[in-house]
Protein backbone atom coordinates (compact mmCIF):
# COMPACT_ATOMS: atom_id res chain seq x y z
CA UNK A 1 0.00 0.00 0.00
CA UNK A 2 2.58 2.07 0.74
CA UNK A 3 4.31 2.23 -2.51
CA UNK A 4 0.68 3.26 -4.28
CA UNK A 5 0.30 6.31 -1.58
CA UNK A 6 4.10 7.53 -2.93
CA UNK A 7 2.06 7.05 -6.78
CA UNK A 8 -0.66 8.65 -6.16
CA UNK A 9 1.09 11.63 -4.44
CA UNK A 10 3.93 11.80 -6.49
CA UNK A 11 1.06 12.43 -9.94
CA UNK A 12 -0.69 14.73 -7.56
CA UNK A 13 2.40 16.69 -7.24
CA UNK A 14 3.04 16.22 -11.57
CA UNK A 15 -0.63 17.64 -11.79
CA UNK A 16 -0.10 20.55 -9.80
CA UNK A 17 3.29 21.39 -10.95
CA UNK A 18 1.72 22.09 -14.31
CA UNK A 19 -0.84 23.71 -13.50
CA UNK A 20 -1.45 27.43 -15.09
CA UNK A 21 1.43 29.62 -13.91
CA UNK A 22 0.72 32.73 -12.15
CA UNK A 23 3.07 35.13 -14.40
CA UNK A 24 4.47 33.09 -17.38
CA UNK A 25 7.12 35.68 -17.43
CA UNK A 26 8.91 35.07 -14.19
CA UNK A 27 8.15 31.70 -15.02
CA UNK A 28 10.41 31.77 -18.31
CA UNK A 29 13.21 33.38 -16.32
CA UNK A 30 13.37 30.77 -13.28
CA UNK A 31 13.99 27.89 -16.47
CA UNK A 32 17.11 29.71 -17.88
CA UNK A 33 17.87 30.24 -14.27
CA UNK A 34 17.51 26.35 -13.95
CA UNK A 35 19.23 25.44 -17.43
CA UNK A 36 21.89 27.24 -16.19
CA UNK A 37 22.59 25.82 -13.16
CA UNK A 38 21.89 22.05 -13.63
CA UNK A 39 22.47 22.23 -17.48
CA UNK A 40 25.55 24.27 -18.14
CA UNK A 41 26.90 23.40 -14.35
CA UNK A 42 27.11 19.77 -15.50
CA UNK A 43 28.89 20.31 -18.69
CA UNK A 44 32.22 19.91 -17.05
CA UNK A 45 31.78 16.51 -15.52
CA UNK A 46 29.99 15.03 -18.28
CA UNK A 47 32.68 15.73 -20.63
CA UNK A 48 35.56 14.45 -18.21
CA UNK A 49 32.87 10.83 -17.86
CA UNK A 50 33.01 10.52 -21.46
CA UNK A 51 36.37 10.72 -22.62
CA UNK A 52 36.90 7.86 -19.98
CA UNK A 53 34.28 5.77 -20.99
CA UNK A 54 35.00 6.64 -24.46
CA UNK A 55 38.68 5.39 -23.81
CA UNK A 56 37.91 2.50 -21.72
CA UNK A 57 35.29 1.14 -24.49
CA UNK A 58 37.91 1.52 -26.76
CA UNK A 59 40.51 -0.54 -25.08
CA UNK A 60 38.48 -3.36 -23.19
CA UNK A 61 37.01 -3.48 -27.23
CA UNK A 62 40.50 -3.99 -28.80
CA UNK A 63 40.51 -6.57 -25.86
CA UNK A 64 37.95 -8.80 -26.86
CA UNK A 65 38.27 -8.74 -30.16
CA UNK A 66 41.46 -10.33 -30.70
CA UNK A 67 40.45 -12.85 -32.83
CA UNK A 68 42.09 -12.09 -36.63
CA UNK A 69 38.24 -12.99 -37.86
CA UNK A 70 37.18 -9.61 -37.03
CA UNK A 71 38.06 -6.97 -38.35
CA UNK A 72 40.18 -3.73 -36.40
CA UNK A 73 37.34 -1.13 -37.34
CA UNK A 74 34.57 -3.01 -35.27
CA UNK A 75 36.38 -1.34 -32.68
CA UNK A 76 34.99 1.84 -33.76
CA UNK A 77 31.76 0.17 -34.64
CA UNK A 78 31.20 -1.22 -31.12
CA UNK A 79 32.56 2.42 -29.05
CA UNK A 80 30.16 4.07 -31.20
CA UNK A 81 26.89 2.18 -31.02
CA UNK A 82 27.51 1.21 -27.31
CA UNK A 83 27.95 5.25 -26.52
CA UNK A 84 25.31 6.24 -28.46
CA UNK A 85 22.64 3.34 -27.53
CA UNK A 86 23.91 3.13 -23.98
CA UNK A 87 26.85 5.22 -22.20
CA UNK A 88 25.73 8.21 -23.04
CA UNK A 89 21.69 8.54 -22.49
CA UNK A 90 22.10 5.95 -19.80
CA UNK A 91 25.42 6.43 -17.76
CA UNK A 92 25.37 10.73 -17.87
CA UNK A 93 21.48 10.21 -16.75
CA UNK A 94 22.83 8.25 -13.98
CA UNK A 95 25.75 10.70 -12.91
CA UNK A 96 23.46 13.54 -13.29
CA UNK A 97 21.26 12.10 -11.18
CA UNK A 98 23.63 11.95 -8.11
CA UNK A 99 24.42 15.29 -9.24
CA UNK A 100 21.39 16.96 -9.88
CA UNK A 101 18.91 15.06 -8.69
CA UNK A 102 20.58 15.71 -4.89
CA UNK A 103 20.87 19.17 -5.21
CA UNK A 104 17.28 19.44 -5.97
CA UNK A 105 16.14 17.50 -3.17
CA UNK A 106 18.37 19.06 -0.91
CA UNK A 107 17.07 22.28 -2.05
CA UNK A 108 13.82 21.32 -2.33
CA UNK A 109 13.73 19.51 1.29
CA UNK A 110 15.64 22.59 2.35
CA UNK A 111 12.94 25.07 1.42
CA UNK A 112 10.14 22.71 3.08
CA UNK A 113 11.86 22.70 6.69
CA UNK A 114 12.60 26.25 6.85
CA UNK A 115 9.03 26.88 5.91
CA UNK A 116 9.72 29.06 2.48
CA UNK A 117 7.53 26.27 0.66
CA UNK A 118 4.63 27.81 3.15
CA UNK A 119 5.65 31.24 2.56
CA UNK A 120 5.47 31.08 -1.04
CA UNK A 121 2.12 29.13 -0.47
CA UNK A 122 0.66 31.74 1.81
CA UNK A 123 1.36 34.37 -0.93
CA UNK A 124 -0.81 32.60 -2.92
CA UNK A 125 1.62 31.03 -5.42
CA UNK A 126 1.50 27.48 -6.29
CA UNK A 127 4.65 26.50 -4.85
CA UNK A 128 4.90 23.18 -6.87
CA UNK A 129 4.13 24.94 -10.33
CA UNK A 130 6.87 27.90 -9.39
CA UNK A 131 9.80 25.42 -7.68
CA UNK A 132 9.43 22.37 -9.62
CA UNK A 133 8.19 22.93 -12.97
CA UNK A 134 11.23 25.21 -14.20
CA UNK A 135 13.57 22.03 -13.11
CA UNK A 136 11.37 19.58 -15.43
CA UNK A 137 11.68 21.85 -17.81
CA UNK A 138 15.17 22.88 -18.23
CA UNK A 139 16.01 19.79 -17.31
CA UNK A 140 14.52 18.15 -20.68
CA UNK A 141 15.28 21.00 -22.31
CA UNK A 142 19.24 21.00 -22.13
CA UNK A 143 19.60 16.97 -21.08
CA UNK A 144 19.46 16.06 -24.48
CA UNK A 145 22.41 18.54 -25.49
CA UNK A 146 24.11 17.31 -22.61
CA UNK A 147 23.66 13.68 -24.19
CA UNK A 148 24.71 14.66 -27.73
CA UNK A 149 28.04 16.43 -25.86
CA UNK A 150 28.50 13.06 -24.48
CA UNK A 151 28.37 10.92 -27.20
CA UNK A 152 30.75 13.77 -29.12
CA UNK A 153 33.23 13.43 -26.25
CA UNK A 154 32.79 9.83 -25.62
CA UNK A 155 33.81 8.66 -29.54
CA UNK A 156 36.50 11.36 -29.21
CA UNK A 157 38.01 10.02 -26.03
CA UNK A 158 37.88 6.85 -27.85
CA UNK A 159 39.64 8.05 -30.49
CA UNK A 160 42.76 9.34 -28.77
CA UNK A 161 43.16 7.04 -26.20
CA UNK A 162 43.00 4.24 -29.08
CA UNK A 163 45.77 5.89 -30.94
CA UNK A 164 48.04 6.32 -27.60
CA UNK A 165 47.30 3.05 -26.64
CA UNK A 166 47.94 1.58 -30.11
CA UNK A 167 45.05 -0.75 -30.33
CA UNK A 168 43.45 1.04 -33.21
CA UNK A 169 44.46 3.01 -36.53
CA UNK A 170 43.10 6.31 -37.21
CA UNK A 171 41.72 5.30 -40.27
CA UNK A 172 40.35 2.37 -38.86
CA UNK A 173 38.42 4.19 -36.02
CA UNK A 174 37.04 6.77 -38.39
CA UNK A 175 35.86 3.88 -41.09
CA UNK A 176 34.23 2.01 -37.94
CA UNK A 177 32.54 5.12 -36.54
CA UNK A 178 31.03 5.78 -39.95
CA UNK A 179 30.08 1.99 -40.78
CA UNK A 180 26.30 0.98 -41.17
CA UNK A 181 25.33 4.49 -39.07
CA UNK A 182 22.17 3.91 -38.21
CA UNK A 183 20.32 7.94 -37.48
CA UNK A 184 17.30 6.56 -35.62
CA UNK A 185 20.19 5.19 -32.56
CA UNK A 186 20.47 9.19 -32.03
CA UNK A 187 16.63 9.81 -31.73
CA UNK A 188 16.68 6.70 -29.31
CA UNK A 189 19.13 8.31 -27.39
CA UNK A 190 17.92 11.51 -27.31
CA UNK A 191 13.95 10.35 -26.35
CA UNK A 192 15.60 8.49 -23.61
CA UNK A 193 17.27 11.51 -22.67
CA UNK A 194 14.09 13.48 -22.49
CA UNK A 195 12.24 11.02 -20.14
CA UNK A 196 15.50 10.92 -18.06
CA UNK A 197 15.51 14.17 -17.09
CA UNK A 198 12.05 14.05 -16.42
CA UNK A 199 12.67 11.49 -13.66
CA UNK A 200 15.89 13.21 -12.76
CA UNK A 201 14.21 16.87 -12.07
CA UNK A 202 10.57 15.27 -10.86
CA UNK A 203 11.83 12.40 -8.27
CA UNK A 204 13.67 14.01 -6.21
CA UNK A 205 11.45 17.24 -6.06
CA UNK A 206 9.09 14.62 -4.82
CA UNK A 207 11.01 13.36 -2.37
CA UNK A 208 12.42 17.13 -1.33
CA UNK A 209 8.90 18.55 -1.74
CA UNK A 210 7.70 16.19 1.14
CA UNK A 211 10.48 16.55 3.39
CA UNK A 212 9.38 16.61 7.14
CA UNK A 213 11.70 17.52 9.97
CA UNK A 214 14.81 18.89 9.89
CA UNK A 215 18.17 18.65 8.44
CA UNK A 216 18.69 15.28 8.91
CA UNK A 217 15.99 14.79 6.93
CA UNK A 218 16.69 16.67 4.11
CA UNK A 219 19.90 14.56 4.02
CA UNK A 220 17.86 11.63 4.04
CA UNK A 221 15.50 13.07 1.15
CA UNK A 222 18.27 13.70 -0.86
CA UNK A 223 19.73 10.10 -0.48
CA UNK A 224 16.14 8.90 -0.90
CA UNK A 225 15.59 10.69 -4.07
CA UNK A 226 18.62 9.46 -5.79
CA UNK A 227 18.59 6.30 -5.08
CA UNK A 228 14.59 5.57 -6.36
CA UNK A 229 15.50 8.54 -9.45
CA UNK A 230 18.33 5.53 -10.38
CA UNK A 231 16.13 2.90 -10.08
CA UNK A 232 13.29 4.48 -11.77
CA UNK A 233 15.86 5.69 -14.61
CA UNK A 234 17.02 2.06 -15.07
CA UNK A 235 13.58 0.69 -15.15
CA UNK A 236 12.80 3.37 -17.67
CA UNK A 237 15.70 2.07 -19.74
CA UNK A 238 14.57 -1.21 -20.30
CA UNK A 239 10.74 -0.14 -20.96
CA UNK A 240 12.04 2.05 -23.80
CA UNK A 241 14.56 -0.12 -25.36
CA UNK A 242 12.00 -2.86 -25.55
CA UNK A 243 9.43 -0.45 -27.22
CA UNK A 244 12.03 1.88 -29.64
CA UNK A 245 14.28 -1.17 -30.55
CA UNK A 246 12.86 -4.41 -30.75
CA UNK B 1 -2.82 36.89 20.31
CA UNK B 2 -3.14 33.33 21.19
CA UNK B 3 -0.82 32.18 23.85
CA UNK B 4 -0.12 29.02 25.22
CA UNK B 5 2.45 26.72 26.32
CA UNK B 6 5.07 25.18 23.86
CA UNK B 7 3.24 22.03 22.26
CA UNK B 8 -0.30 23.38 23.10
CA UNK B 9 -1.58 23.48 19.63
CA UNK B 10 -0.81 27.32 18.62
CA UNK B 11 1.29 26.95 15.60
CA UNK B 12 -1.40 24.76 14.23
CA UNK B 13 -3.88 26.62 15.16
CA UNK B 14 -2.74 29.49 13.01
CA UNK B 15 -1.58 27.17 10.19
CA UNK B 16 -5.27 25.82 9.53
CA UNK B 17 -6.15 29.45 10.06
CA UNK B 18 -4.21 30.48 7.22
CA UNK B 19 -4.79 26.81 4.93
CA UNK B 20 -1.47 25.14 5.54
CA UNK B 21 -2.79 22.40 7.33
CA UNK B 22 -6.52 20.99 6.23
CA UNK B 23 -9.11 21.17 9.30
CA UNK B 24 -10.52 17.72 10.86
CA UNK B 25 -13.94 19.98 11.69
CA UNK B 26 -15.01 23.75 11.84
CA UNK B 27 -14.76 26.61 9.61
CA UNK B 28 -11.84 29.52 9.22
CA UNK B 29 -13.95 32.67 7.87
CA UNK B 30 -12.50 35.28 5.82
CA UNK B 31 -14.99 38.05 6.30
CA UNK B 32 -17.71 35.56 6.15
CA UNK B 33 -15.98 33.69 3.64
CA UNK B 34 -15.53 30.10 4.34
CA UNK B 35 -11.67 29.27 3.37
CA UNK B 36 -11.68 25.32 3.51
CA UNK B 37 -15.30 25.66 1.08
CA UNK B 38 -13.63 27.83 -1.50
CA UNK B 39 -11.98 26.18 -4.77
CA UNK B 40 -8.39 26.75 -5.54
CA UNK B 41 -8.55 30.58 -7.33
CA UNK B 42 -10.94 31.60 -4.52
CA UNK B 43 -8.32 30.25 -1.88
CA UNK B 44 -5.76 32.32 -3.73
CA UNK B 45 -7.73 35.59 -3.95
CA UNK B 46 -7.82 35.47 0.22
CA UNK B 47 -4.01 34.11 -0.01
CA UNK B 48 -3.28 37.82 -1.51
CA UNK B 49 -5.16 39.69 1.17
CA UNK B 50 -3.03 37.46 3.91
CA UNK B 51 0.89 38.62 4.97
CA UNK B 52 2.50 36.28 7.46
CA UNK B 53 5.69 36.51 9.17
CA UNK B 54 7.11 32.87 10.04
CA UNK B 55 8.67 31.41 13.26
CA UNK B 56 12.05 31.80 11.06
CA UNK B 57 11.39 34.25 8.52
CA UNK B 58 11.21 31.90 6.13
CA UNK B 59 13.35 34.57 3.86
CA UNK B 60 14.23 32.89 0.49
CA UNK B 61 17.62 31.64 0.67
CA UNK B 62 18.72 32.88 -2.95
CA UNK B 63 17.53 36.23 -3.39
CA UNK B 64 18.57 39.53 -1.61
CA UNK B 65 16.68 41.46 0.71
CA UNK B 66 15.07 43.50 -1.51
CA UNK B 67 14.53 40.55 -4.36
CA UNK B 68 12.33 38.95 -1.15
CA UNK B 69 9.79 42.15 -0.85
CA UNK B 70 10.24 42.60 -4.66
CA UNK B 71 9.39 39.15 -4.79
CA UNK B 72 5.29 38.99 -3.92
CA UNK B 73 5.44 42.50 -5.69
CA UNK B 74 6.44 41.09 -9.22
CA UNK B 75 4.25 38.12 -8.69
CA UNK B 76 0.81 40.13 -8.43
CA UNK B 77 1.48 43.56 -9.83
CA UNK B 78 2.09 44.70 -13.08
CA UNK B 79 4.52 47.51 -11.63
CA UNK B 80 7.09 48.32 -13.71
CA UNK B 81 10.72 47.14 -12.03
CA UNK B 82 11.41 50.99 -10.78
CA UNK B 83 8.46 50.72 -8.81
CA UNK B 84 8.79 47.80 -7.82
CA UNK B 85 12.22 48.83 -6.10
CA UNK B 86 10.24 52.15 -4.93
CA UNK B 87 8.27 49.94 -3.16
CA UNK B 88 10.46 47.71 -1.45
CA UNK B 89 12.39 50.58 -0.37
CA UNK B 90 9.79 51.87 1.26
CA UNK B 91 8.68 49.08 2.88
CA UNK B 92 12.23 48.46 4.21
CA UNK B 93 12.61 52.04 5.24
CA UNK B 94 9.23 51.55 7.31
CA UNK B 95 10.98 48.48 9.30
CA UNK B 96 13.53 50.79 9.65
CA UNK B 97 16.32 48.53 7.34
CA UNK B 98 17.87 51.02 4.91
CA UNK B 99 21.47 50.30 3.30
CA UNK B 100 20.23 46.04 3.52
CA UNK B 101 19.34 45.93 0.44
CA UNK B 102 21.93 43.91 -1.22
CA UNK B 103 22.57 41.03 1.42
CA UNK B 104 21.37 38.06 1.47
CA UNK B 105 19.70 36.43 4.55
CA UNK B 106 22.49 34.08 5.45
CA UNK B 107 24.32 38.22 6.33
CA UNK B 108 21.22 38.94 8.61
CA UNK B 109 21.01 38.87 12.40
CA UNK B 110 18.05 37.31 13.92
CA UNK B 111 15.76 41.09 14.14
CA UNK B 112 17.11 42.29 10.32
CA UNK B 113 15.51 38.94 9.15
CA UNK B 114 12.14 39.57 10.92
CA UNK B 115 11.95 42.72 9.61
CA UNK B 116 12.80 41.66 5.93
CA UNK B 117 9.86 39.67 6.73
CA UNK B 118 7.43 42.02 7.88
CA UNK B 119 8.80 44.24 4.88
CA UNK B 120 7.75 41.41 2.76
CA UNK B 121 4.76 40.83 4.51
CA UNK B 122 3.51 44.28 4.12
CA UNK B 123 4.43 44.47 0.45
CA UNK B 124 1.40 43.90 -1.13
CA UNK B 125 -0.87 45.68 1.69
CA UNK B 126 -2.18 42.68 2.87
CA UNK B 127 -5.71 42.65 4.78
CA UNK B 128 -4.73 40.08 7.26
CA UNK B 129 -1.12 39.45 9.00
CA UNK B 130 -0.24 36.21 11.02
CA UNK B 131 2.43 35.91 12.59
CA UNK B 132 3.90 33.31 14.41
CA UNK B 133 6.06 33.67 17.40
CA UNK B 134 7.89 36.49 15.83
CA UNK B 135 10.30 37.02 18.70
CA UNK B 136 11.41 33.81 19.23
CA UNK B 137 15.31 33.53 19.56
CA UNK B 138 15.61 36.86 19.70
CA UNK B 139 16.95 39.21 22.73
CA UNK B 140 14.59 41.02 24.78
CA UNK B 141 15.74 44.81 23.29
CA UNK B 142 14.84 42.93 19.57
CA UNK B 143 11.66 41.76 20.86
CA UNK B 144 10.31 44.85 21.79
CA UNK B 145 11.38 46.32 18.55
CA UNK B 146 9.69 43.49 16.66
CA UNK B 147 6.69 43.63 19.06
CA UNK B 148 6.37 48.05 18.51
CA UNK B 149 6.64 47.53 14.65
CA UNK B 150 3.79 44.80 14.52
CA UNK B 151 1.41 46.95 16.49
CA UNK B 152 2.65 50.46 14.78
CA UNK B 153 1.94 48.70 11.44
CA UNK B 154 -0.81 47.16 12.35
CA UNK B 155 -2.54 50.70 13.33
CA UNK B 156 -0.84 52.12 10.64
CA UNK B 157 -2.29 50.11 7.72
CA UNK B 158 -5.88 49.01 9.61
CA UNK B 159 -4.88 45.21 9.44
CA UNK B 160 -6.25 42.55 10.87
CA UNK B 161 -2.86 40.98 13.03
CA UNK B 162 -3.17 37.01 14.80
CA UNK B 163 0.13 36.94 16.67
CA UNK B 164 0.97 33.86 18.09
CA UNK B 165 3.36 33.90 21.33
CA UNK B 166 4.64 32.50 24.49
CA UNK B 167 6.28 35.52 25.49
CA UNK B 168 4.31 37.69 28.48
CA UNK B 169 6.51 40.74 27.77
CA UNK B 170 4.64 40.87 23.98
CA UNK B 171 1.58 40.10 25.72
CA UNK B 172 1.43 43.38 27.93
CA UNK B 173 3.23 45.17 25.05
CA UNK B 174 1.32 44.78 22.45
CA UNK B 175 -1.93 42.51 23.17
CA UNK B 176 -5.38 43.10 22.75
CA UNK B 177 -7.88 40.30 22.60
CA UNK B 178 -6.02 37.00 24.00
CA UNK B 179 -6.43 33.84 23.74
CA UNK B 180 -5.21 30.76 25.68
CA UNK B 181 -4.59 27.50 24.23
CA UNK B 182 -4.62 24.66 26.36
CA UNK B 183 -3.56 21.33 25.34
CA UNK B 184 -5.36 22.01 21.67
CA UNK B 185 -8.03 23.89 22.81
CA UNK B 186 -9.38 27.12 23.90
CA UNK B 187 -9.30 27.43 27.17
CA UNK B 188 -9.35 31.20 28.21
CA UNK B 189 -10.41 34.48 26.12
CA UNK B 190 -10.49 37.91 27.17
CA UNK B 191 -8.38 40.85 27.17
CA UNK B 192 -4.81 42.00 28.64
CA UNK B 193 -6.40 43.90 31.74
CA UNK B 194 -8.62 40.64 32.40
CA UNK B 195 -5.27 38.34 31.70
CA UNK B 196 -3.55 40.12 34.88
CA UNK B 197 -6.70 39.36 36.87
CA UNK B 198 -8.09 36.13 36.00
CA UNK B 199 -7.96 32.99 38.80
CA UNK B 200 -7.97 30.10 36.08
CA UNK B 201 -5.77 27.94 36.85
CA UNK B 202 -3.84 26.66 33.88
CA UNK B 203 -3.84 30.41 32.71
CA UNK B 204 -2.31 31.44 35.99
CA UNK B 205 0.63 29.11 35.83
CA UNK B 206 0.98 30.22 32.43
CA UNK B 207 1.15 34.00 32.99
CA UNK B 208 2.97 34.17 36.33
CA UNK B 209 5.59 31.21 35.69
CA UNK B 210 8.57 33.89 35.73
CA UNK B 211 9.76 35.64 38.81
CA UNK B 212 9.23 38.96 37.15
CA UNK B 213 5.36 38.35 36.73
CA UNK B 214 4.46 37.47 40.23
CA UNK B 215 6.65 39.72 41.44
CA UNK B 216 4.81 42.29 38.82
CA UNK B 217 1.51 40.77 40.31
CA UNK B 218 2.61 41.10 43.87
CA UNK B 219 2.72 44.95 43.44
CA UNK B 220 0.19 45.47 41.81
Amino acid sequence: MHIFFHFGRYFILIRRTFAKPEKASIYWQRILDEIISLGIGSLGIVAIVSVFLGAVITIQSAFNFENPLIPVYAIGVAVRDSIILEFAPLVISLILAGKVGSSIASEIGTMRVTEQIDALEIMGINSAGYLIAPKIIGSMLFNPVLIVFSMFFGIIGGYVFGLLAGVVTSHDYIYGITYDFRPYNVVYALIKSVVFAFIIASVPAYNGYFTKGGALEVGRSSTKGVVYCIVVILAFDLILTQLLLV
Amino acid sequence: MIIGESGSGKTTLLKCMVGLNEIDAGEVLFNGRNFYEMDFKGKKEIRKEIGMLFQGGALFDSQTVEENVVFPISMFTDLSTSEKKDRANFCLQRVNLENANNLYPSELSGGMKKRVAIARAIAVQPKYLFCDEPNSGLDPKTSIVIDNLIKEITEEYNITTVVITHDMNSVIEIGDNIMFIYKGEKWWEGSKSEILKTDNKEVCDFVYATKFMRDLKTKF
